[in-house]
């Protein structure tokens, strides 16, 4: 393994992290503080456009269902049909049947703008990333749980670590736990992708060129539903990521994720 | 100055002259093969840049999907529409036999047509869908004349790039390019599931433009003209839909 990624090292039985460039950044104090590089720019960068990216799509896409707050299955739906389900919420247009007897502001128009370039923006930006990740082995190295860890009991212990709910001690500060690495593949390489597909599963233009896109999922408003669902799970780990790095110390976890560098060590004090 | 920052300097300076003459060449390619929206200024213009131009390069020449009979929706929703002014109430009086589509701008043969014209160029139906902004839809047997055998028989200029549609209510219109004005999909619809188009969904006369949202297919369709730019329309930005915060592309 290469130690020139500036990427903390992984020993390969006890997956405990082994710091590479130590770096003594308070040498003149008489507390020394040891510090590795943990995220690497490439990571950083990409990270806070997606963050971007992503709450600007979060509630662009919340303005858009509150004009039709209903979900159906299979090619067609609308208020003539029986939906899947109807969220409990009054809606922006009064065509829609909601048990409300008003309508909230229709706020359709930019919310449409700005899903579609924060869209390109998330895709893009997830490409830079893929496409790096791939070239230098990223999710290898960082992403895939080592291979000790490849069991159920491994991923189980890692949960029962952080039961407590204690900030990480600074030894595993270094590299990501296995249920990091599960969660963050999962999300990278399985709902990212599955939210892109429903989306444009919903383009009338897309689906000419690519009907697949939509028939494969069971038609345009099953494509609808699953990219509501979707949106959903990214939300729910965007809410448990956010607990984890307060959970984790919020202060040097966002250091980590601004400057790229984590306390691992004090010394001399 | 050392010689390190002096190379980075000048190697800065390369990078930046070469990422803007390159943004300019783009922007010219992209403008000499028309992958720019009339809406493509402002904050958004990005973003709708990168969707018109990506899916000029994927769509042009795709069909929308048809379905079978057997998915045409029984219960289709025609959405709502203001109360007609007077002069459609006119026409619907007298059963639209006096409807006229006017066809003007970049064509040899200016034109008005009768539904009866129109019916007398070769008709096509397609069972498409219409899928609304708001996330509905809904399945129908369309009948009606394409628009290219309307700019066939006009005479449709080369220099022309878009066509503008008019409602005859004010301030309804929209504009497509030539792709979707081309395009053998894009029908100026007469019929809908083998009877008249009701007035609620368009009738008597509505551009159905399958590959995009509901909204460009506009109702009541009484003008087109052609174009070679789109300007000296309203703001200049396409259509009303822009004017009113939405995008002028609505393939998604």
């Amino acid at each position: 393994m290469s130690s020139r990624e500036g990427i903390a090292r992984f020993h390969r039985k006890t997956g405990q992290a082994v710091p590479c460039y130590p770096r003594d950044v308070s040498a003149t104090s008489t507390l020394r503080k040891i510090e590795t590089l943990r995220v690497s720019a490439v990571v950083r960068v990409t990270h806070w456009i997606t963050v971007i990216a992503f709450l600007a799509l979060l509630i662009s896409g919340g303005e858009i269902v509150i004009s039709h707050p209903r979900f159906y299955w299979g090619e067609v739906g609308n208020v003539n049909t029986k939906p899947l389900f109807t969220l409990p919420i009054p809606a922006s247009r009064r065509t829609v049947p909601t048990g409300y007897g008003y309508v909230v502001l229709d706020q359709n128009g930019w919310s449409r703008y700005l899903h579609f370039e924060a869209a390109w923006l998330a895709v893009l930006t997830g490409l830079v990333y893929v496409i790096w990740g791939l070239a230098k082995g990223h999710f290898r190295k960082n992403l895939f749980p080592l291979p000790a860890d490849r069991t159920w009991r491994a991923f189980q212990q890692a949960i029962v670590r952080h039961l407590p709910w204690t900030p990480t001690k600074a030894a595993g500060a270094g590299s990501y736990n296995v249920v990091q690495r599960t969660t963050y593949l999962i999300v990278i390489f399985v709902l990212f992708p599955l939210v892109i597909w429903t989306g444009l599963a919903m383009s009338p233009a897309f689906t000419a060129a690519v009907p697949l896109a939509a028939s494969a999922l069971g038609g345009r408003q099953s494509a609808r539903t699953i990219h509501f669902f979707v949106s959903n799970l990214l939300l729910v780990f965007l809410l448990v990521h956010v607990t984890m790095v307060i959970v984790a110390g919020f202060k040097s976890r966002m250091r980590a994720m601004i400057t790229g560098r984590i306390v691992i060590a004090k010394e001399g004090s | 100055m050392t010689n390190f920052s002096r190379r980075k300097l000048i190697t800065g300076g390369l990078a930046a002259t070469a990422g803007v003459s390159g943004l300019a060449a783009a922007a010219l390619v992209a403008e000499r093969y028309g992958l720019i929206p009339p809406d493509s200024g402002g904050v958004w213009g990005p973003g709708e840049t990168l969707t018109y131009a990506a899916q000029r390069l994927l769509t042009t020449h795709s069909a929308a999907r048809e379905f079978p009979r057997s998915m045409i929706s029984k219960m289709p929703f025609a959405n709502e529409t203001a109360p007609p002014n007077d002069a459609f109430k006119h026409h619907q009086a007298n059963g639209f036999s006096d409807w006229r589509l006017t066809v003007d701008g970049m064509v040899a043969r200016p034109a008005s047509l009768s539904l009866s014209d129109l019916r007398s160029l070769p008709v096509r139906s397609q069972i498409t869908e219409v899928a609304c902004e708001e996330g509905w839809s809904y399945i129908a047997e369309w009948i009606g004349t394409p628009l290219v055998e309307v700019l066939h028989a006009t005479g449709l200029l080369p220099q022309a790039r878009y066509l503008v549609y008019f409602s005859i209510e004010p301030g309804w219109w929209e504009s497509i390019d030539l792709a979707d004005a081309l395009h053998p999909q894009t029908l100026l619809t007469l019929g809908m599931n083998d009877g008249d188009l009701p007035v609620s969904f368009g009738g008597p006369l509505r551009l159905r433009v399958p590959r995009q949202l509901g909204y460009k297919s506009v109702k009541y369709i009484t003008r087109i003209t052609a174009t070679d730019s789109m300007k000296h329309f309203g703001q200049g930005l396409g259509s009303a839909s822009p004017e009113g915060g939405y995008a002028w592309y609505a393939g998604i």
